[in-house]
Formats: C-alpha cells, structure tokens, sequence
C-alpha cells in the first residue's frame, strides 16, 4: 500500500513569531428593558484547553448608571477597564458629576479606534440607563465599531446564544407570538440564565458560574448561579 | 484502503487559501489500569469539533473482542474505523485458529496498521484484555509506537488523569480500588480540562467476564431550566396542506412473481 508523505512540509523554513494575543475565552450576554437594563457572564476564564479560574467575572460597575462587559484577551481586558477607570475619575472631577451611560459608550469607540493598528484584543459590551432613564445596551467590535441594540451576546458562545436571543427575546422565526407578554426582571433574569446553561453544555469555553447583574435606577444587583464545571 | 483522489485537489485548494473542514476529535481522557483479577478501563464522553460540543455522551471505549476493549482518542472517525476493523480482524483470527484471541495480536494489528500510515491517523490507544497470558494494557501511538505498562492515560486529559494515578497507584488492587482509582482520575480530566467532560465510562475485564457501566458516574449533570420554552401549536404557520395517500388505500389489481437469475 502506497503512503502518502508530505516532504514539501520539512523543506520549507519556518519561522516562529511571538504572538502578542492570547484567547481567554467567555460569554457576555446583556439585555435592555424599559427602565432596566441585564448583562451578564460567565466566570471561566481559559487558555488552549486550560483553565486558568473558575471566578473571574467579565462584567464590571465603572459607575453607579453603567457596567462594562469585556471578553477576549484578558491582558488588554484588564488594560482597557484601568483606561476606561482613569477617563471616568478625571471627567468626575472635571465635570462635578458621573459621566452618563452613552457618553461612556461613545468614549469607549474611541478608545478602541485610537489603537486601530494594535487593537485590544476585546469584544465589549455597555449596559445601563440612558438620559431618559430607559436601558440601553450597545455591542462592540475590537476596533471600536458600536451600535446601540436592545440585546445582544459577544464571545466564545455568542454563535450559539444570538439565535435563541433573536427567538426569545425578538420574537423572531416564529408566528402567533403573545407578544404582550411584559418584559420583566424576573423572567430577563432566568432567560439570561437559561442561555448560560445551555452555552455551557455546548461550548467548551463557557461555564463554571453565571454572574448576571440588573441595573436599575435603584441601583445594581448581582446574583450567581452555578453552571457546568467541565 | 483509502481512496486518494481527491489530494491533489485539496492540496491546491488549501494553498489557494480555502479553509479545510475541521475533523472531529475525541478531546478526551482515557486511562487504563491493571488490578489482580483483571484490567480496568475508563473513558470520559465529550467529542468536540473545534470549541463546540458536538456529541455531549460518546462511546469512546470500542469492542475489540470477548475479552479485549479499546479506548480511543484523537481524530473520532480514525478510533471508531481503526477499531472495528481489528475488531474484524481478530474475528477471522479466531475462527482461523480456533483459540481465543490475544492481547498482543490486537497490538500487532493496530501497531502495523498506524505505523503504515506515518501517524496521518490520528488513533492514540489504550488496549487493554484477559487472555491466556494474564490480564495486559498497552498504549498505541498514532505513529505506531506502544508501551506495555500497568497504569496507562492518553488523550488531552492524561496528564491531570496521569497525576492521580501516579498518587494513588499500587500494585495489586482489588476492583473496587480499582474502579475508584479509575473513576477519580477520569474526573479529574472531565473537570481539569476543556477537551473532556460530561460522564465517567468504565469496562472492567475480567477472566470469561466483562461489565460495562455506561455510565458509571455523571460527572456533569444538565441543570434545570428556570423557564418553559415549548413552542405552542401554531407558531408555525400552515401555508398550505395536501392529502397524502396511506399505502394502506391502495388496491392490488395484478401480482406476479419474477425470479432474478
């Protein structure tokens, strides 16, 4: 029997670069309601087939009206969140009041797009309450590229989260829907935890906990719930 | 053997930049040790396709013979036809001899086989039987190379499965150690790594008898969904509807036999 060798493989040179990324893996899937606003992650963060923790959250508060959501490479994750800390104290204390939730959005595009030859390596996402109180989600791209939605899911599941968003939440492919049916916390709340469940059993890179936050003009409140740990 | 038409083709292809289709591999981890009456045999059950789940339950411990289990990692498709056509092989081997088959001849077979093909299957093995000889584990490499060894882990799993053999180890177990030496190893696989999860498989072989728990522990069970998402009648609209015709209705006017010669 003949055997099949690849020898053009061995003579060619190769040459090993260092590459300045890593993928640490994670979900961030938020959602905006009429005067609320969910996002919420997972806590695994991962490398290859590693995992590095089981407790990192993707989800931050920069302030009392805005969280910031960020996946991708965690150096420049964490890079990017002490950036975006920095802007918002100094407008603090330049302005006498906290910067509202789409100012920051907008600050957060050009952050991005002022390193459009070295991107960070992040896929974000800002959740909160606008000027008329309303919550507000918008999705971005590594380069700084964002769009104001009503839902949206970014990271290593959102392939597989985006439908059934798209099905729950936006009716969609589907006919005779009661879509008078009220939004509420509650049921954002155990939808969001749902998807995290069924991400989990699919997707090699989300699980662990699900940390879902809600905001609100009340505040922020943060709940956990356990998902898969293999 | 293979069919190699369609080489040329891709190597072109691939140069001109096409993207080739992900093979399915096994993640895995898959362990073998060998305890005084018999061998034990673990596997987890997740089979991935790049970073997605495919199958969250396969089989990943394969028949061989009566007396002689498999476990596979690697590419899926290259374990489940390497398997089954030693498994074959050792089929005919046994009708030709008369005797009960070997551990070693199925080692030969497969070390042969993978060898002849220069590691392009990719089939990492754990071969593990009772036969005349006593019980025996081996370990296959997808180039062809194999070790004769009494406690044995392969896969993108083995080195956290390989850490809890190598504390709980002894010569001499009975199967109750044996399982549960077997089972935590496993799971630290399932739980350490990303290529492997779900459930425990375990086969325990013994001489004239084999069990087989599938699964023998659900590592990861499936939680419970908060909501109901049935889908009510309707939400898929009818367009439009045709009648059919049960076989049933129909009448059987003529019949005639014809013989195919």
């Amino acid at each position: 029997m003949a055997v099949l060798i690849d020898s053009k493989a061995a003579m060619e040179p190769t040459q090993h670069r260092f590459s300045p990324y890593a993928m640490n893996g994670g979900t961030v899937v938020a959602v905006a309601g009429d005067d609320f606003a969910v996002i919420g992650s997972d806590t695994r963060l991962s490398e290859g087939y590693s995992i590095l923790s089981r407790d990192v959250s993707k989800v931050r508060n920069v302030t009392k009206a805005c969280l910031l959501g960020s996946v991708g490479f965690h150096g420049d994750v964490l890079t990017l969140t002490k950036m975006m800390d920095a802007r918002l104290k100094q407008y603090l204390h330049t302005h006498g009041k906290e910067m509202p939730c789409e100012a920051i959005a907008q600050m957060l595009s050009t952050t991005l797009y002022y390193r459009r030859f070295f991107p960070y390596y992040t896929y974000n996402m800002v959740a909160g309450l606008d000027k008329q109180g309303k919550g507000c989600v918008f999705s971005y791209d590594p380069v700084g590229s964002y769009e104001r939605e009503s839902y949206r899911a970014s990271g290593s599941a959102s392939a597989i989260i985006q439908p059934l968003l798209d099905n729950q939440i936006g009716f969609k492919n589907q006919s005779n829907v009661d879509t008078s049916i009220p939004m509420t916390r509650e049921r954002v709340r155990d939808l969001v935890r749902d998807i995290f469940a069924a991400a989990s059993e699919r997707d090699i890179y989300t699980g662990d906990e699900v940390e879902i936050a809600i905001i609100d003009k009340n505040g922020i409140e943060t709940v956990r719930y356990p998902l898969r740990s293999d | 053997g293979f069919s190699l038409e369609n080489c040329r083709r891709n190597a072109f292809l691939a140069k001109q930049g096409a993207e080739m289709p992900k093979s399915r591999k096994t993640g895995t981890t898959i362990c073998g040790v060998i305890f005084n009456e018999g061998v034990v045999l673990g596997a987890d059950t997740r089979a991935t396709g790049g970073s997605i789940v495919c199958d969250l339950n396969c089989e990943k411990i394969h028949y061989i013979a009566d007396n002689v289990y498999c476990c596979g990692a690697g590419t899926a498709a290259d374990t489940e036809f390497t398997t089954k056509m030693i498994s074959s092989k050792m089929e005919l081997l046994k009708l030709r001899t008369g005797r009960e088959g070997r551990v070693i001849s199925a080692l030969r077979m497969l070390k042969q086989y993978l060898f002849r093909y220069q590691g392009h299957i990719s089939a990492a093995l754990v071969l593990g039987g009772v036969d005349v000889n006593g019980p025996a584990l081996y370990t296959v490499y997808p180039h062809g190379s194999t070790d004769k060894l009494p406690y044995v882990t392969m896969g993108s799993g083995s080195l956290a499965a390989m850490s809890v053999f190598e504390d709980g180890f002894k010569m001499g177990m009975n199967e109750e150690e044996a399982k549960n030496l077997v089972f935590h190893a496993i799971r630290a696989g399932i739980v350490n790594d990303l290529g492997s999860g779900s459930n425990v498989d375990i086969t325990v072989i013994r001489k004239g008898n084999v069990e087989v728990f599938r699964p023998y522990q659900v590592v990861c069970k499936k939680s419970e969904r908060a909501g109901d998402y049935t889908f009510p009648v309707g939400t898929t609209v009818v367009t439009s509807s045709t009648e059919m015709v049960p076989f049933s209705a129909l009448t059987v006017t003529d019949e005639e036999v014809m013989e195919i010669s």
